[in-house]
């Protein structure tokens, strides 16, 4: 903890877990799409689907995926900023089973690409994102982080985590989730340095990886 | 350095290395975060600049998107104005400030949090007005800051400072112990009154609970925002007239914690009971 935890962070009111947290959650899944959403439908669940609207979370989830961060001033007019970039978006609400409270449920397009994110917001403007594209994950990204979606083959991790290695880095946490044998795989890796873009280059090469996000605190909204 | 999670290890690392309160908490920031001493000044400094702003960016015909907060701080400024106002100007001027940051934070404008988004007027609302009212200069208000993020810290240590995990003690309480020491502080106190005062301030809050209106950051948390501020004037003032706390800092901060522990869940943040569960309450909440 550090007294910067105390005194700040700087952000847009009224609520961390309701609003900062909520922007963090659109941030993240913007992340893990890797860019701007065309389309985003937003579920809600819990305190968020219940006292969301007053603290302005549909806002600030809308004005996360805008790749705007907490502290930004135009998080209450995020909507109309979506829509001038096109952007769509619907909310509702949905019961989730065993996650916390302030949580919701995010199925964002960019093209090809889909992503599906569970995220909730425990407090303090912090969040932890639950599910991934149908499979249980549990990360932060208040550490560096590496999420590495592939076909879980024979061998990979270690050729995914030789590659981390090699640049020197070292690994806090490494996890792997996977559909079912050869289906679809999700390893998160949290790192103690900063993960460079050579890293996810190299691992994106690797025969079977489909995609590489990279989260580096501090630059969640490039 | 060693980490600390009391007012007197905290007081006891200053006295050994013969260094100010907020001196030992901002090399202790330092070291723990791995960053420069001139960083963290500027961090520290960058906190009041945006208090400073978002005190600047008040407008009082503003309305939170829920309807229930607005315009409370322009009252009090007009008012202030007519002259006809009991305490004779300062005071006033902080209930004008507490209420127009808490109202900031209820219609989504940039704040910081001090400790949290819900108490974010009480720092603001004493440091600005009495560090104009003392001449203090901004050097000195921003090491009040440090003093009183070193309060905010012990009592995170210590106790809490979730609403969700003790109740409104935790917040408001917090912040009104953290905005007595750093007042302390710029008024020139020694590390043991700037304890004292935060030891005053948080005694006079002890038991407070959060029942929030509809689960909202608004009623009644944007007006205990003026309760803290004004507490936190009174506590330094003691303080400095040499009154003490017969219960010792750490102490109050460990009452508050187990206060908060027997204290029913329905009164911590859940919109049930209290205010929440007022006639009215329950009417808003169903809107």
């Amino acid at each position: 903890m550090s007294i910067f935890d105390i005194l700040g962070p700087v952000m847009v009111g009224p609520s961390s877990s309701h609003t900062a947290g909520a922007v963090r959650i659109g941030q993240i899944t913007r992340r893990l799409l890797g860019g701007e959403p065309e389309r985003a439908e937003i579920l809600l669940a819990g305190s968020f689907a219940l006292t969301g609207e007053g603290h302005g979370t549909p806002r600030a989830i809308v004005a996360g995926l805008m790749g705007m961060g907490p502290d930004d001033e135009r998080i209450p007019g995020s909507f109309d900023i979506a829509r001038e970039h096109g952007m769509d978006f619907t909310f509702g609400t949905t019961v989730l089973r065993d996650a916390h409270p302030n949580s919701a449920l995010i199925t964002a397009v960019r093209g090809e690409e889909t992503v599906r994110v569970g995220a909730s917001s425990p407090g303090g403007g912090r969040i932890r994102v639950f599910e991934l594209d149908g499979l249980p994950v549990s990360f932060s990204g208040e550490s560096p982080t590496l999420i590495v979606r592939s076909d879980d083959k024979p061998g990979y991790v270690s050729r995914v985590t030789g590659v981390i290695a090699a640049q020197g880095i070292n690994m806090s946490k490494l996890r792997v989730e996977r559909e079912a044998r050869g289906g679809r795989a999700i390893m998160v890796i949290e790192c103690d340095q900063r993960i460079p873009y050579k890293v996810k280059v190299a691992i994106t090469a690797i025969e079977g990886v489909r995609k590489v996000t990279r989260l580096n605190p501090g630059e969640e909204s490039k | 350095m060693s980490t600390y999670s009391s007012m007197s290890e905290l007081l006891g690392m200053a006295e050994e290395r013969k260094l100010p309160l907020w001196r030992a908490v901002q090399l202790f920031d330092c070291e723990e975060q791995n960053i420069t001493e001139e960083k963290s000044w500027e961090m520290m400094k960058n906190m009041l600049e945006v208090m400073e702003a978002s005190d600047r960016s008040y407008d009082s015909g503003q309305r939170s998107l829920s309807g229930l907060s607005g315009g409370d701080g322009g009252l009090m400024e007009e008012y202030v104005r007519s002259g006809r106002s009991i305490a004779g100007g300062l005071l006033e001027s902080m209930i004008a400030a507490a209420l127009r940051m808490g109202e900031c934070n209820a219609c989504m404008k940039r704040v910081v949090a001090a400790p949290t988004a819900g108490a974010c007027g009480v720092l603001p609302a004493v440091l600005l007005p009495c560090g104009k009212a003392m001449g203090s200069t901004g050097e000195v208000t921003v090491q009040a800051l440090y003093v009183a993020a070193g309060v905010g810290e012990v009592i995170a240590r210590r106790a809490s400072i979730a609403g969700a995990e003790c109740g409104c003690q935790a917040e408001i309480g917090t912040a009104s112990a953290m905005a007595a020491a750093a007042l302390t502080h710029m008024a020139g106190g020694t590390g043991e009154q700037i304890a004292n005062a935060a030891a005053l301030a948080m005694k006079g809050l002890l038991g407070l609970v959060c029942d929030p209106v509809g689960g909202l950051v608004e009623v009644p948390c944007v007006k205990r925002n003026v309760i803290g501020a004004v507490n936190a004037l009174a506590c330094a003032e003691m303080s400095l007239a040499g009154i003490k706390s017969r219960v010792p800092a750490d102490q109050v901060f460990d009452a508050m914690r187990d206060i908060g522990e027997r204290m029913s869940p329905a009164l911590k943040e859940t919109g049930e009971a209290g205010l929440a569960g007022t006639e009215i309450g329950k009417t808003i909440a169903g809107r």
